[in-house]
């Protein structure tokens, strides 16, 4: 936020003091590469011959001309102004393989990406390995598909190179469309550069001449970040035909897309490239054999081809030593919701989730209960915190009822409802829901319905029960991927907060006080503490407090915003 | 997520001039699958797809019109009305909604009076509802056209919304 000022403020001053110092574009949310810190936000490097790299975090255009004046003038370092501990603790818990780039290069400049050894990997391809030998590589690292299902990469790139054909297509899917997860999106603006790497080893690798991006319509940072880097990709021959004289041939384009979920899914997504409405079709006939326009097509995820010239660069078997038996590598995080540091985490997989919730991330916000963290999205699960030993990888996160999905957790506290958390999801997926089959379109907005009853206070018991059934039924029958998940949030809330369902339908209560319905708009007086938040946060006045008196609150003036909700840490308010 | 598509208020229309449409769709006439291309193209230049820009496009593509509106309707991007000078989207997506982000929604609607998908007689606001804007780190959030507003209150909207109401409509 207000990192665009910050960057100009830094041009102006300097100019006028006549300092010599480059300006690297760095971190935004609406303009640059992520360093995963976004909270955080401005977080500004300042890298002199004496001192090396010195962070500060919260940086704002004002404090712009102090910072240049001690640090870089008189060379003292802020030390009050420093980021604090915890951004070396959130960044040395990581491992950074794909993210390497993102946040420390400059994501418009093809210089900084050479200087990081760029375009080396498929300069080595060409050079010196045959397409299968690349194949066996990826192979041999253990990668798995990073959009959600896990497949072996390198065993989808040799199905689609044995489908016969002269024309094949290799497609990048950015649609990242489970809400709450923007990693896709980091990788795409702070290292564009990376990923058409990785599509180019692809692409030679399988024998694909053309590749698309379809990157969602909601990021238009991305897409003008990755068709600034082709642009200059094409004027420097990186692109196009005979590239560099490898004889190699490759042309990329992106495709928008329109703001549909279900076009994530592969088949959708293909339908929406050739112009059509995003509906999926069943498989077999898959993309490797009949994909975009009837040609054999190869789809992998943004955060899989991030991973490819790391793999070529650095050897499969480095990859596959990290991680787990059955998952390779590293894998990116979006970790939000309530903890105290929200952002972008890479990790080994394998890490258990603990780990990176309370040592990466720094545990929960505001001192409050762990409830539970949110995996996979509107396709996943949730995970409570007698099994936060869970380690990070596919085949755990699906043994605990949740899925890896495209990597956002979303942490929970106490004050996160799980019957309301479901319905969120569930109406989430309904509006997405295609249309074309009957179980996800008619079956899911039933069972949305039961869940809106029960946060009303209007459930029956035997609801739990119908839900359950209703629930596996979608499961099995439902035509494509997303019919087939979506019940997955609701069957998982059941499963390990069953409580809270029967709190909601036998008591007519919100144990989180979180369903508007259900609460009382009145403080409890042995919870109260004094402390005033509450009133602070109301924006109607309708919350009476003076120092050291309980707080009460006025129902004739109360809006039912529930800010003062979250604002009171001892759950005062029901 | 689309709107409903609302055919009737086709004679409030204003004039429309097809000559930039034609140059969007000369653009991409020779590039397989092109009609989302053109659409988005078309809805840059005019701010909505009018409908007659809509029949336009079926005849010159040699596509069913039927095939454009199917389109139209599927994807949330493409609106069928003209839309507000200023575009307020409020995420809803999980980190946002566990947040807060139904409150910041709720009182957009109440300052502005509209709803989803909604624009204000005056064309001042189009109030929008969308699914993670990928900053999901300062949730909750809204947007104004492309300026962004995170960790939003229910007094921020006001700000908002008062700092808005006193820009110029054009
Ligand atoms: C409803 C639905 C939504 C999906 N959304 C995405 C997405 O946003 N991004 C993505 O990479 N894969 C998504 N997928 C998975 C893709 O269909 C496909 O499996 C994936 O792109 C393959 O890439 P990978 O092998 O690299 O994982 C989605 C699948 C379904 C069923
Ligand atoms: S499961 Fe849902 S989204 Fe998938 S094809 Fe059927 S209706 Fe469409
Ligand atoms: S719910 Fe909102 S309006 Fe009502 S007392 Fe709390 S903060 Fe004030
Ligand atoms: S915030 Fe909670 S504890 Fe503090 S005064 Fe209000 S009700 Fe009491
Ligand atoms: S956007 Fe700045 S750290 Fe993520
Ligand atoms: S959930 Fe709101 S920005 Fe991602």
């Amino acid at each position: 936020m207000g990192a665009k000022e910050v960057e100009a403020a830094f041009v102006k001053l300097l100019d006028e003091k006549g300092v010599n110092a480059v300006v690297g574009k760095r971190c935004d949310v609406i303009k640059t590469g992520c360093r995963g810190l976004c909270a955080n936000d401005v977080l500004v490097d300042i890298i002199t011959p004496d001192q090396g790299r010195v962070t500060y975090d919260f940086v704002k255009p004002e404090e712009v001309e102090k910072i240049i004046d001690e640090h870089i003038v008189n060379k003292t370092i802020i030390e009050k102004r420093k980021a604090k501990p915890y951004y070396n603790q959130f960044v040395d818990a990581q491992m950074r393989v794909v993210m390497t780039g993102c946040g420390q290069i400059d994501p418009d400049s093809i210089e900084a990406y050479m200087e990081e050894d760029g375009f080396k990997a498929i300069e080595k391809c060409i050079k010196s390995m045959k397409p299968e030998d690349v194949i066996e590589e990826v192979k041999k690292s253990g990668l798995r598909g990073r959009g959600g299902g896990g497949f072996p990469t390198g065993m989808k790139w040799s199905f689609c190179k044995a489908s016969p054909g002269d024309h094949k297509y290799l497609i990048c899917n950015a649609d990242e469309g489970d809400p709450g997860a923007f990693m896709d999106r980091s990788l795409l603006e702070g290292d564009p550069f990376c990923i058409i790497e990785g599509m180019m080893i692809a692409a030679y690798a399988i024998g694909c001449d053309f590749g698309y991006v379809y990157v969602r319509a909601e990021y238009p940072l991305a897409v003008q970040r990755l068709q600034h880097a082709i642009d200059i990709c094409y004027e420097q021959g990186y692109l196009g035909k005979n590239i560099k004289g490898w004889n190699f041939d490759f042309d990329m384009r992106i495709k928008m897309g329109a703001g549909a979920f279900v076009c994530g899914e592969e088949t959708a997504l293909m339908a929406s490239i050739e112009g059509h409405r995003g509906m999926s079709r069943p498989r077999p006939p898959f993309p490797a054999v009949r994909g975009l326009w009837g040609k054999p097509t190869n789809i992998n995820n943004v955060e899989t081809f991030g991973n490819v010239r790391h793999i070529i660069n650095k050897g499969g078997d480095w990859y596959a030593s990290l991680g787990t038996d059955t998952t390779k590598g590293t894998k990116i995080f979006a970790v939000t919701g309530k903890v105290k540091h929200t952002g972008l985490v890479e990790v080994p997989a394998g890490m258990k989730i603990r780990e990176v919730i309370y040592d990466v991330c720094g545990g929960i916000a505001n001192n409050r209960k762990f409830k539970a963290v949110q995996a996979g999205g509107p396709s996943g699960g949730c995970i409570p915190s007698d099994i936060l030993d869970t380690p990070v990888d596919y085949d755990s996160l699906i043994k605990a009822g949740a899925m890896m999905g495209s990597g956002g957790l979303v942490v929970m506290d106490e004050t996160t409802c799980m019957v309301d958390v479901s319905r969120f999801f569930l109406n989430f997926t309904r509006m997405e829901s295609c249309g074309k089959c009957v179980p996800c379109r008619i079956g899911l907005k039933v069972m949305l319905d039961i869940l809106e009853r029960i946060t009303e206070g209007r459930g029956e018991m035997s609801d739990i029960e119908t839900l359950q059934d209703l629930g596996v039924a979608i499961k099995k029958a439902s035509l494509c991927g997303l019919g087939q998940t979506a019940p997955n949030p609701i069957l998982s809330t059941i499963n390990y907060f069953r409580e809270e369902y029967e709190a909601h339908i036998a008591d007519k209560r919100c144990p989180s006080n979180c369903c508007k319905e259900l609460l009382l708009w009145q403080v409890v007086e042995d919870k109260c503490v004094k402390c005033g938040a509450c009133k602070k946060a109301c924006p109607v006045d309708a919350i009476v407090w003076e120092k050291g008196q309980l707080a009460w609150l006025d129902k004739e003036k109360c809006t039912k915003c529930k800010s003062c909700y979250d604002a009171c840490r001892f759950m005062a308010i029901e | 997520m689309s709107e409903s598509v609302e055919l009737k208020t086709e004679e409030q229309e204003p004039e429309i001039d097809i000559s930039i449409a034609d140059a969007v769709i000369d653009k991409y006439i020779n590039i397989s699958g092109n009609l989302m291309p053109v659409l988005q193209g078309i809805q840059d230049e005019y701010g909505y797809i009018p409908r007659v820009v809509a029949d336009h496009i079926a005849e010159r593509l040699n596509v069913y019109p039927s095939q454009i509106y199917g389109v139209l309707t599927f994807y949330a991007q493409f609106h069928l009305k003209p839309r507000g000078r200023f575009i307020i989207r409020v995420c809803v997506g999980t980190a946002c909604h566990v947040q807060g982000a139904p409150r910041i929604v709720e009182t957009f609607f109440d300052k502005l009076g509209i709803g989803h998908a909604e624009t204000t007689p005056d064309l001042r606001y189009t109030f929008e509802k969308v699914a993670c804007l990928g900053a999901c780190g300062m949730a909750p959030l809204a947007m104004v056209n492309d300026s962004t507003y995170g960790s939003m209150t229910v007094q921020k909207v006001d700000d908002i919304v008062a700092d808005y109401n006193q820009r110029p409509l054009k």
